[in-house]
C-alpha cells in the first residue's frame, strides 16, 4: 500500500496575488464518531478543476460536504478564497461557493426557472423579489445549460438528466467563485457529459471559476481535470495531474481490480478501461 | 507546513496557465448566444410582484364576498338591511349578537389553519402535512381542556387555556417532527403514521379527562373534539385574528427560505439558509396559530390539506404568494364550511369540523393516492 502521505501543499514561496480559491490541509472527518476522512488535503486555484475520484465509500461525498459548508464534524483547515471556512456564515458561503449535490430533487412543482432564480437567494433579502438583473442572469444560466425551452415546466416533470442540468444553471445563477460538484455527470447521456465540461471549461477560463467534482467516471477526470485526488478509504492514494495519479498501477491497487491504462489513438488523451490489458487487441 | 511530500504536485501557478488554455473545448466563440434581455416568453414560469398583488386582490374580494354571504344566511332568516339601519331590532340583535362574531371568528381560524397547512408542508416537504392530521391540533386541544378544567373554575383562566394549548400544541410538533426524523431524513410515511397515533392518543387522553371530571365540562370537551366555531365572543374573535395575522406575517418573512427548503435541508444550507433556526421558527409561529385556533374552535380537520394544496395547484409552489394565498382562501373557505354547518340540517346546526372531516377525509385518501402514484415528493 504506497499511501501517500497528502500533506498540505507548500504555500510559503507563493505570492499573495495567487491566494488559491479553496485550500484543505489535513482534514479528518466524518459522521459523529466514526471518521470517514483521515487527513485529506487539496488545494483548487482560480480556473481550475480538481477531480476527486475513487471507490464508493471512499469519502468523496463527505469531504464534497465538508468543503460546502453542509457537514461540521470535522477537524484541520480549510480556507475559501484565504479565510477560514468557519469565518463564513451561510449565505456569505453561499455567495462564495456552489454545491450540487447527487439528490437534485424538489418538492412541490416549482418552474425550472424558479428553481434556478432560487441560486439568487443568498445574494437577495429573505423578502425581496429577484430584479430585472437577477432574472437576466437566470435565464443566461438556462441558456448556458440549454434549458430555455425548459423555463415553465415544472421541475418534478423533469428526466434526471434535464434535473441535473436545471441544478447545474443554478448553481451558475448563484455567481460563485468556487463550484462543488457532486458527481455532475451521473445520469446524462453522452453529449449532455461533453457539454457540462464545456460549460465550466468555459465558466474556468472566463470567470476564474474553481471546480472540485467528484467522478466515478476515471475518463472524464483524467480529461477534464488539471489535477486528480484520488481517495480510499478516507485516506489520499494519489494526488496530482491526471497521468501522474491514474497509473494502472494505482488504480489497481485502489479499485482492486484489472485496469487497463492507454491513449485514446484518435485524440492521445488518457484511457482507462476495466479488464486485464491484452497486448494483442488494444495498441497504444 | 512548506513540506511537500512525494505525489503532491506543488500546484497553482505554473498550472493556472495550462487550464485556462484548455479548457473552453469549443472555443469562447462557441459559446451559447446570450438570451434576449426583454424575452417576456418566460412570463408565468415564476412569480412577479404584478401576480402577487393582483392574487391576493382577487382572494380578498373573494374574502368579503364569502363574509357577506356568510352573514346573510343562517339557521334562522334575518334582514341584513334592517339589521344595518335599525339599531333595535332582533335581526341586529342577532346580526351583532351571534352571526358576525361567528362569521369573523371563522375567517380568522380558517386563514391561521390554512397558513399553517402550508407551512407544516414546506417544513416537512410533503403536501400531505397538517396540524390536525399531524396531531398538533389535538394536542392543542387536550392543553386547553387541562387547562379549563384545572384552572378556568378557579378563575384567571382566560390566557391559561391559549397559553397552556401554545405548550402542548407546540410539544406535540416537536415530537411528531423528531420521531418522524430517521437516520437524519424525515421519512414522510414514518411522519403521517406518528401524526394518526398522535392524534390517537390525544383523543384518548381527551376522553380520559372527560370521564374523570365533572359533568359540568362534558359539552365543553366534545365541542373542542369536534371544532366548532359556536358562540364566541369578539374578544375572542381579536384575540385569535393578532395571533394568526403575528404568526403569518413570521412565516411569510421567510418565505423565501421555505422555498428553498423544497430543496431539502442540506441545499437550503447550502444556498445560505440556517435551516435548524428556520425550523425552530416556523415551530412556534405554527404552534402559536394553532393554540390560537383550537382554543377557541377545537379540532378543525383538513383545512389546512384542502386550501394550500388548491392554491398550489392553481398558483404555483412560491411560499411568498402561498402563504398570504392560503391566509385568505383558508378564511373564505371556513365561513362557507361554517355556514353549510349552520344551514344544512337547520335548525339544528353541525359542528363545522364535521363538515370539513366530512370533505376533508375523501380529500386526503385522493391526494394519498395521487402521491403514490409517483414518487412521493420529497
Amino acid at each position: 500500500m504506497a499511501i501517500v502521505h497528502n500533506a498540505p501543499p507548500a504555500t510559503a514561496n507563493r505570492a499573495r496575488a495567487h491566494t488559491p480559491a479553496l485550500r484543505a490541509s489535513r482534514v479528518v472527518g466524518g459522521y459523529g464518531e466514526r471518521a470517514v476522512l483521515h487527513g485529506v488535503s487539496l488545494e483548487v486555484g482560480a480556473g481550475e478543476m480538481l477531480a476527486i475520484v475513487g471507490p464508493n465509500g471512499a469519502g468523496k461525498s463527505t469531504l464534497l460536504r465538508i468543503l460546502g459548508g453542509s457537514l461540521r464534524s470535522w477537524r484541520g483547515e480549510v480556507e475559501v478564497l484565504g479565510a477560514p471556512l468557519v469565518s463564513f456564515d451561510r449565505r456569505a458561503l453561499a455567495r462564495r461557493v456552489a454545491t450540487v449535490g447527487q439528490d437534485n430533487q424538489a418538492a412541490f412543482s416549482f418552474t425550472v426557472l424558479e428553481v434556478v432564480l432560487m441560486g439568487r437567494a443568498p445574494h437577495l433579502g429573505s423578502y425581496h423579489f429577484e430584479s430585472p438583473a437577477d432574472l437576466a442572469l437566470a435565464r443566461a444560466a438556462l441558456a448556458r445549460f440549454d434549458l430555455t425551452d425548459l423555463a415553465a415546466r415544472p421541475i418534478q416533470e423533469l428526466s434526471g438528466g434535464e434535473r441535473k442540468r436545471v441544478f447545474l444553471a443554478r448553481a451558475l445563477a448563484q455567481e460563485p467563485r468556487i463550484a462543488l460538484l457532486d458527481e455532475p455527470t451521473a445520469h446524462l447521456d453522452l453529449r449532455h457529459v461533453a457539454d457540462i465540461f464545456a460549460r465550466f471549461g468555459e465558466l474556468r477560463a472566463d470567470r476564474g471559476l474553481a471546480v472540485v467534482a467528484t467522478l466515478h467516471d476515471l475518463n472524464a477526470a483524467a480529461l477534464y481535470a488539471d489535477r486528480v485526488l484520488l481517495l480510499k478509504d478516507g485516506v489520499a492514494m494519489g494526488y496530482g495531474a491526471p497521468r501522474e495519479v491514474l497509473t494502472a498501477e494505482k488504480l489497481r491497487e485502489v479499485y482492486e481490480t484489472e485496469v487497463y491504462v492507454g491513449h485514446n489513438p484518435a485524440t492521445g488523451a488518457l484511457v482507462v478501461l476495466p479488464g486485464a490489458p491484452r497486448e494483442t487487441r488494444f495498441k497504444s | 507546513m512548506s513540506e511537500t511530500a512525494p505525489g503532491v504536485t506543488p500546484n497553482m501557478a505554473p498550472e493556472v496557465a495550462p487550464a485556462t488554455a484548455r479548457a473552453p473545448a469549443r472555443g469562447a466563440g462557441a459559446v451559447s448566444p446570450p438570451p434576449p434581455a426583454s424575452g417576456d416568453t418566460l412570463g408565468g414560469a415564476h412569480l412577479t410582484r404584478l401576480k402577487l398583488t393582483l392574487t391576493l386582490g382577487a382572494l380578498a374580494m373573494l374574502v368579503l364576498i364569502s363574509a357577506i354571504v356568510a352573514v346573510a344566511f343562517g339557521s334562522v332568516h334575518i334582514s341584513l338591511v334592517r339589521a344595518l339601519r335599525d339599531a333595535h331590532s332582533p335581526d341586529r340583535a342577532i346580526f351583532i349578537g351571534a352571526r358576525l362574531p361567528r362569521v369573523l371568528m371563522g375567517a380568522a381560524v380558517g386563514a391561521a389553519l390554512a397558513a399553517v397547512g402550508a407551512a407544516l408542508q414546506a417544513l416537512v416537504r410533503n403536501p400531505l402535512a397538517e396540524g390536525g392530521i399531524l396531531g398538533i391540533s389535538g394536542g392543542g386541544a387536550l392543553g386547553a381542556i387541562v387547562a379549563l378544567v384545572a384552572v378556568a373554575g378557579h378563575g384567571g383562566g382566560a390566557f391559561a387555556v391559549p397559553l397552556s394549548a401554545f405548550g402542548a400544541a407546540l410539544l406535540s410538533t416537536v415530537m411528531v417532527y423528531r420521531l418522524a426524523v430517521v437516520d437524519g431524513r424525515l421519512e414522510p410515511f414514518t411522519l403521517l403514521l406518528v401524526g394518526v397515533i398522535f392524534n390517537a392518543i390525544w383523543g384518548a387522553a381527551i376522553m380520559l379527562v372527560n370521564s374523570v371530571v365533572n359533568y359540568y365540562y362534558v359539552h365543553d370537551i366534545v365541542f373542542w373534539l369536534m371544532g366548532s366555531l359556536e358562540a364566541p365572543t369578539y374578544a375572542e374573535v381579536a384575540m385569535v385574528a393578532a395571533l394568526s395575522l403575528a404568526g403569518l406575517a413570521l412565516l411569510v418573512a421567510r418565505a423565501r427560505d421555505l422555498n428553498l427548503l423544497s430543496l431539502g435541508d442540506e441545499a437550503a444550507g447550502e444556498l445560505g439558509v440556517e435551516v435548524d433556526a428556520l425550523r425552530r421558527l416556523v415551530f412556534i409561529a405554527t404552534s402559536v396559530m394553532i393554540a390560537a385556533a383550537v382554543s377557541v374552535s377545537g379540532i378543525i380537520s383538513f383545512v389546512g390539506l384542502i386550501v394550500p394544496h388548491v392554491l398550489r395547484l392553481a398558483l404555483g409552489a412560491d411560499h411568498r404568494l402561498l402563504l398570504p394565498a392560503s391566509f385568505l382562501g383558508g378564511a373564505a373557505f371556513l365561513m362557507l364550511a361554517d355556514l353549510v354547518a349552520r344551514v344544512a340540517i337547520a335548525p339544528t346546526e353541525l359542528p363545522v369540523g364535521a363538515v370539513t372531516a366530512l370533505c376533508g377525509g375523501p380529500f386526503f385518501i385522493y391526494m394519498l393516492r395521487r402521491e403514490g402514484r409517483g414518487p412521493l415528493a420529497l
